[in-house]
């Protein structure tokens, strides 16, 4: 009978996974789309545990325990700043899986393995382990452990493109014959130090492209997993994940104007950093305000843009910012935040920061619906963002942006920018956008401004 | 090429596309909570990882599978619950502006109706 259960219970998930994906991609079927995937997995691992290789369930409950209360004790205590940090662990999680798995399945059946299975958990073997160490390193990145700026030395990219192709080439010899048992711990380690090496030269801010690609390398893996043990609903899931991310990845290299292999071996920004910081840039005039002086001109607004970016999630002003946004409307003003792509660390990362502070998500728009808007609004207020507002990446064919899609803050009636100082932004490039005179720069921590803005603002509107 | 293969190989190219076809419609909006969903789901490897450490290939076989069982299990029960936790925290503004709405539940299928309910709504 079990013939029947086990792969019908393997097309249910397949299925529902793909419903559980058109699910979300509306707000009023997001959660539904979530219950059909959950009940997707339940159908799989169903199917899984009736298997008759299965004998003994004492290590299977066991870890199953011990990884539920890891899983759910993570997803309750996260603060959803640390989502991206969360996100590259959990693909550290599946491709270590996809690794130890490739590696039980080709010591259990060596040297009787048919070439196109070796080949599979090679590939398995390749991907699971590098993606486990390069999502590692990315955690490592993005949870401050190790230095966001890109570590780059001469040569480095052949060295890593050499440790990569010996990996494969072992992985080639190792599928032509399989006895050679030597080689299978080589191309794990190898694929494990290329993994690291790859991480090493990527540079903080372009972490939403390499966290995409590794969810992309985890979908994979587990589609290799799929053809090693001939699993249809493994194959089905892989390409779903491997498919999301590599899309993903295009979007956020779409955003920087940039491409796959800039991102992985151009060490951006790295250069033109030390270039920028020079100082002579400062000297030029900036007209600057008070928290006092702005109230009194956001009062008056009856549209207001809020730009938010990632120095927003550093200061965790999202809450205050929100609090604003709420005097604003309550004063009559039409108020709407403006996304980037690439604001936050992740894809979508300043969309959830956003919600969670209870902006409504109809109040939240992506670069391509708002950018005809600015024209026809009174003030656009910049926070925490920079490169992604540098007119610059319209007109200055030198400048490293150039090209890069933008918000176009510089058309609306006037520009408030709340930022720390004068440093220039990532690309290392200074924002022409600052020294315009319909630009006025609020200097200060992100939170602070707005509680002050909040403060003033109220006051302005009782007097 | 053995059927399995080649049935295998079918199913990669299906799902590929319609994965594409799919999550090239989900709203910017919403690309936090995709790859969390991608996640839970690829943590299907826990397939994979419950039959090595259920089965009698010796020690070594048992205790990798079991570590496999356990970081899967971590992606399927988190990656499912930090979803959820995710979408309930996305609410809309109160009925009020109805054009608005529509407007971005449709975001990202980039239609020419979206272009001029937006030039209606404004």
């Amino acid at each position: 009978m079990n013939d029947y259960v086990i792969p019908l219970c393997y097309l249910a998930a397949g299925g529902l996974f793909i419903v559980g994906l058109k699910g979300i991609t509306q707000p009023k079927t997001a959660r539904r789309g979530l219950q059909a995937a959950e009940l997707g997995m339940l159908f799989a691992i169903v199917g899984t545990l009736l298997h008759k290789e299965i004998i003994d369930f004492t290590w299977i409950i066991i870890a199953f325990v011990v990884g539920s209360v890891i899983g759910a004790l993570m997803a309750v205590f996260v603060p959803m700043t640390a989502m991206p940090q969360r996100i590259a662990l959990s693909h550290a999680f599946g491709a270590l899986a996809a690794g130890l798995v490739g590696t039980a399945e080709y010591y259990n059946h060596q040297p009787e393995i048919g070439a196109f299975t070796m080949a599979a958990i090679t590939l398995e073997v390749l991907l699971g382990f590098l993606t486990f160490t390069g999502s590692l390193m990315a955690f490592g990145k993005l949870h401050e452990l190790l230095p966001g700026r890109p570590q780059v030395y001469p040569g480095q990219n052949y060295v890593n493109i050499s440790v990569l192709l010996v990996a494969v080439g072992a992985g080639v010899w190792l599928v032509v014959d399989p006895a050679q048992t030597w080689l299978f711990p080589v191309i794990a380690v190898l694929a494990a130090a290329f993994g690291v090496m790859l991480i090493i030269p990527i540079g903080g801010a372009d972490m939403p492209t390499v966290i995409s690609l590794l969810n992309s390398y985890a979908g994979l893996s587990a589609v290799a997993m799929g053809f090693a043990l001939d699993n249809k609903a493994l194959i089905i899931a892989g390409a779903l994940d491997g498919s999301a991310g590599f899309l993903l990845s295009v979007i956020m290299c779409r955003a920087m104007n940039r491409s796959f292999t800039n991102v992985l071996f151009g060490a951006f920004g790295q250069a033109d950093t030390s270039a920028a910081a020079g100082g002579a840039v400062e000297e030029r005039p900036v007209r600057s305000a008070t928290t006092e002086e702005a109230a009194m001109l956001l009062e008056t607004a009856r549209s207001v843009i809020i730009v938010p970016g990632y120095g927003l999630a550093v200061a965790q002003a999202q809450h205050r910012i929100r609090e604003l946004a709420d005097v604003l409307t309550r004063n009559g003003a039409e108020v709407r935040f403006a996304i980037h792509p690439v604001a936050g660390r992740m894809p979508g990362h300043m969309n959830v920061l956003l919600a969670e502070a209870d902006v409504p998500y109809d109040q939240i728009l992506d670069m391509d619906e708002i950018n005809a808007d600015f024209a026809q609004t009174d003030i656009a207020l910049v926070v925490g963002a920079n490169d992604v507002t540098n007119p610059a990446a319209r007109t200055d064919k030198n400048s490293p942006i150039y090209g890069m899609p933008i918000l176009d803050v510089d058309a609306a009636r006037t520009v408030m920018v709340v930022k720390r100082g004068m440093k220039a932004g990532f690309a290392g490039v200074e924002n022409e956008l600052y020294f315009q005179d319909k630009t006025l720069m609020i200097f200060g921590d992100a939170k602070k401004v707005a509680e002050g803005l909040v403060h003033d603002l109220e006051a302005t509107v009782r007097a | 090429m053995s059927t399995a293969i080649e049935t295998g190989l079918y199913v990669f190219l299906l799902a590929t596309f319609v994965g594409f076809e799919v999550i090239r419609r989900v709203p910017p909006l919403f690309h936090t909570p995709l790859m969390s969903l991608t996640n839970a789901i690829a943590g299907i490897s826990l397939v994979g990882s419950l039959v090595i450490a259920g089965s009698d290939h010796g020690v070594t076989s048992t205790v990798l599978g079991a570590i496999a069982v356990t970081a899967s299990t971590i992606n399927v029960v988190g990656g499912f619950l930090i979803t959820d936790r995710m979408l309930k925290m996305f609410k809309p503004r109160e009925a009020r502006k109805p054009a608005t709405a529509a407007k971005v539940a449709a975001n990202g299928a980039g239609t020419s109706a979206v272009v001029a309910s937006e030039g209606a709504s404004r």
